[in-house]
């Protein structure tokens, strides 16, 4: 059976602002396991990224509380660690890649130094040894020419070497668990094509555990073995990515799914587009938070908030359309086409 | 809705930027055209030129070399003050950024209606009023959010002010750079419908910018791929998709990462090697309407690796 390395149960986490609390997190469940890739897909606003930083302890106190809710990472709840512990585990056995590679580094700092510190921090090594991990880290990550490039200024490397500096970072001190926070939407395609299959790669190779965060449905079913939809603040659907992307029941995760067109979409039909936009979570709405959207909501959407559905023993989805109560509703037609049209591919590609 | 008229040519287009005596060829050499009421794409990752391109046909920068005609008229060559004004109205603008393109002082129907004053336009107070009121509805917005300032809409709600903005004027022909990069992925078919429905209803003729390869390939009728300042290849959307000849636009298309996981579990990304080009290479037609830019040599080895 394979161990839980992380479980985050009930997190809830707000923003105090002169507009009123913002209830950014609302209450967030998941576990991930040794050596799997965890992706958490949302749009802007959907607390996916607050939920990440909110594990690395990066929420500022204030504007933010840690409202409720335990952070159990091999056991132990790093909630209530102080700075100073935290700081023992940041960057040493949770590591964070961002998304923008250019912020991410200090422009004035040669990037072998960068990484080297890392290494210092956290391994009982000399700096000779430091210098040699830093290298061999370098090159582990496909940056051509190591041992000059190590004594190289961020502003002399391209978009995705920058990025593969910020892998090798984070890679440094050997962490379980890495959280990439959309770390290939600033990369062109091809650069971001890279990127993913070096992370795979890595990971194979150090059996680390992978939160990604990000918005692109063709990242997630490029890198994920789970998938948890966020939103407004709370996840509304997780399971395995074949579940997800076959057999998809929140109305939520259907227009996620029918709002990306595919190389194939004939240009006459529609996209499927989700109608009006978030809600604020200053304010969030009674019931479902996705009932205001969607065409499918039942009068009990607008009144009570469901209970997450088990649809299998790795899938579940928080609808009331799960209830047993509930009418019949079929997968919205774009969608299954979709489907349909992609098992025709998978066979013919065998 | 095509129809065989081409309401612009872009020939022989040059953009280059810095010192004369080593310049950076942001655009080098490029021809294409686009026939009236289709969409023409245009893709390229970061640095190919192709914002430069929209930016140098709509007259943001003064163009290095080759011309823009524009309804038979070479737009940069056009000298009186009435005639360059008409030109204007007829060639509008949607930018990526719905934060940043936007006066936070002005309200939205302000925004909308500051070209009327620029062309003397809708004088008459309430045909104004309603000429405003018109476009908000056109763009999925109501009369409410006129005197609304843009901190108090949300990204997606900006955009449409920004379609309401360049459609006031009632243009042919729209430029749309990343019109949807900034949005959310929700946010995003909403306004790609918007901009199709327009489309049909005003007769609109797009040049349609982006990096978003399959956003491209569903809006667009024909699609050009820009490498390093050049089109490399140009040609129907569906033919530049399922048959690509050009390496970069195959490495392109293999590189896009599909909502799919059986299928991503599969895919082979096809790596790029630069080839340079010689000065040699020109636009070559191998299949009817589908032009690949190389030498004689280059483009009858790629399509025979095309197997055409």
């Amino acid at each position: 059976m394979k161990k839980p390395l992380l479980e985050v149960k009930n997190l809830k986490i707000n923003f105090k602002t002169y507009a009123g609390l913002v209830q950014a997190v609302r209450g967030v469940d998941f576990t991930l396991y040794e050596g799997e890739t965890l992706a958490i897909v949302g749009e802007s606003g959907s607390g996916k990224s607050v939920t990440s930083n909110a594990i690395m302890k990066l929420i500022p106190q204030p504007p933010g509380i840690y409202a409720d809710g335990h952070i159990l990472f091999e056991g132990k709840d790093l909630i209530p660690l102080s700075d100073k512990e935290m700081s023992k585990i940041r960057g040493n056995e949770i590591a964070m890649i961002f998304q923008d590679p250019m912020t991410a580094l200090n422009p004035t700092i040669r990037v072998g130094k960068q990484i080297m510190e890392v290494i210092l921090k956290h391994k009982k090594v000399s700096k000779h040894e430091a210098q040699e991990r830093a290298i061999e880290l370098l090159r582990q990550v496909g940056i051509p020419m190591p041992e000059k490039r190590f004594n190289q200024f961020p502003h002399e490397f391209s978009g995705g070497m920058r990025q593969r500096v910020v892998i090798a970072i984070a890679l440094a001190a050997d962490p379980k668990l890495l959280i990439a926070d959309e770390p290939t939407t600033a990369l062109d395609v091809t650069i971001q094509a890279q990127i993913l299959e070096l992370l795979k790669e890595l990971q194979k190779k150090r059996k680390t555990s992978i939160i990604f965060i990000t918005h692109d449905l063709g990242v997630v079913a490029n890198v994920a073995d789970r998938v948890a939809v966020m939103y407004a603040g709370q996840i509304v659907e997780y399971g395995t990515v074949n579940d997800i992307f076959y057999n998809p029941k929140h109305p939520y995760t259907w227009g996620l799914l029918g709002s990306m067109p595919d190389l194939n979409n004939k240009s006459d039909e529609k996209l499927y587009a989700i109608p009006g936009s978030p809600p604020d979570l200053t304010n969030p709405p009674i019931g479902d938070a996705f009932a205001p959207r969607n065409k499918y909501a039942l009068a009990i959407d607008f009144e009570k908030e469901p209970p997450m559905f088990k649809v299998s023993d790795t899938h579940y989805a928080k609808t009331w359309l799960l209830h047993e109560y509930a009418p019949k509703i079929d997968v919205p037609e774009p969608i299954v086409r979709r489907m349909e049209r992609y098992k025709k591919e998978a066979e013919l590609g065998e | 809705m095509n129809s065989n008229h081409k309401l612009l040519e872009v020939k022989n287009l040059s953009q280059y930027f810095g010192s004369p005596s080593n310049p950076i060829k942001a655009v080098d050499g490029i021809s294409f055209h686009i026939f009236e009421g289709e969409t023409l794409g245009l893709v390229g990752e970061s640095g190919s030129g192709k914002s430069t391109t929209g930016r140098s046909i709509i007259g943001l920068y003064d163009i290095t070399g080759g011309e823009v005609i524009f309804k038979g008229k070479n737009i940069h060559q056009v000298k009186s003050k009435k005639e360059q004004k008409q030109l204007k109205r007829e060639m509008q603008m949607i930018f990526q950024d719905p934060y940043a393109s936007l006066n936070p002082r002005m309200t939205a129907g302000e925004i909308i209606s500051e070209g009327f004053d620029i062309h003397g336009m809708y004088r008459n107070k309430n045909e104004r009023q309603a000429k405003i009121i018109s476009l908000l509805e056109a763009v999925g917005l109501n009369r409410e959010h006129m005197t609304r300032y843009p901190h108090e809409f949300s990204g997606g709600q900006r955009q449409r002010i920004g379609i309401a903005r360049a459609l006031s004027l009632d243009p042919s022909f729209i430029i749309a750079d990343e019109p949807i990069s900034a949005l959310d992925v929700s946010i995003q078919a909403q306004v790609v419908n918007l901009l199709k429905e327009l489309q049909e209803e005003r007769n609109l003729t797009y040049l349609f910018i982006a990096h978003d390869l399959s956003m491209v390939k569903y809006i667009s009728d024909r699609i050009a791929v820009m490498y390093r300042g050049k089109i490399v290849e140009l040609g129907d959307a569906d033919e530049i998709y399922h048959h690509p000849i050009h390496p970069y636009t195959k490495s392109l298309l293999s590189a896009v990462p599909l909502p799919d996981p059986i299928l991503e579990r599969k895919r082979k990304r096809i790596p790029y090697v630069h080839e340079e080009t010689p000065d040699t290479a020109k636009m070559h037609e191998p299949l009817p309407n589908h032009f690949v830019y190389g030498t004689d040599e280059q483009v009858n080895k790629w399509i025979k690796q095309a197997k055409l």
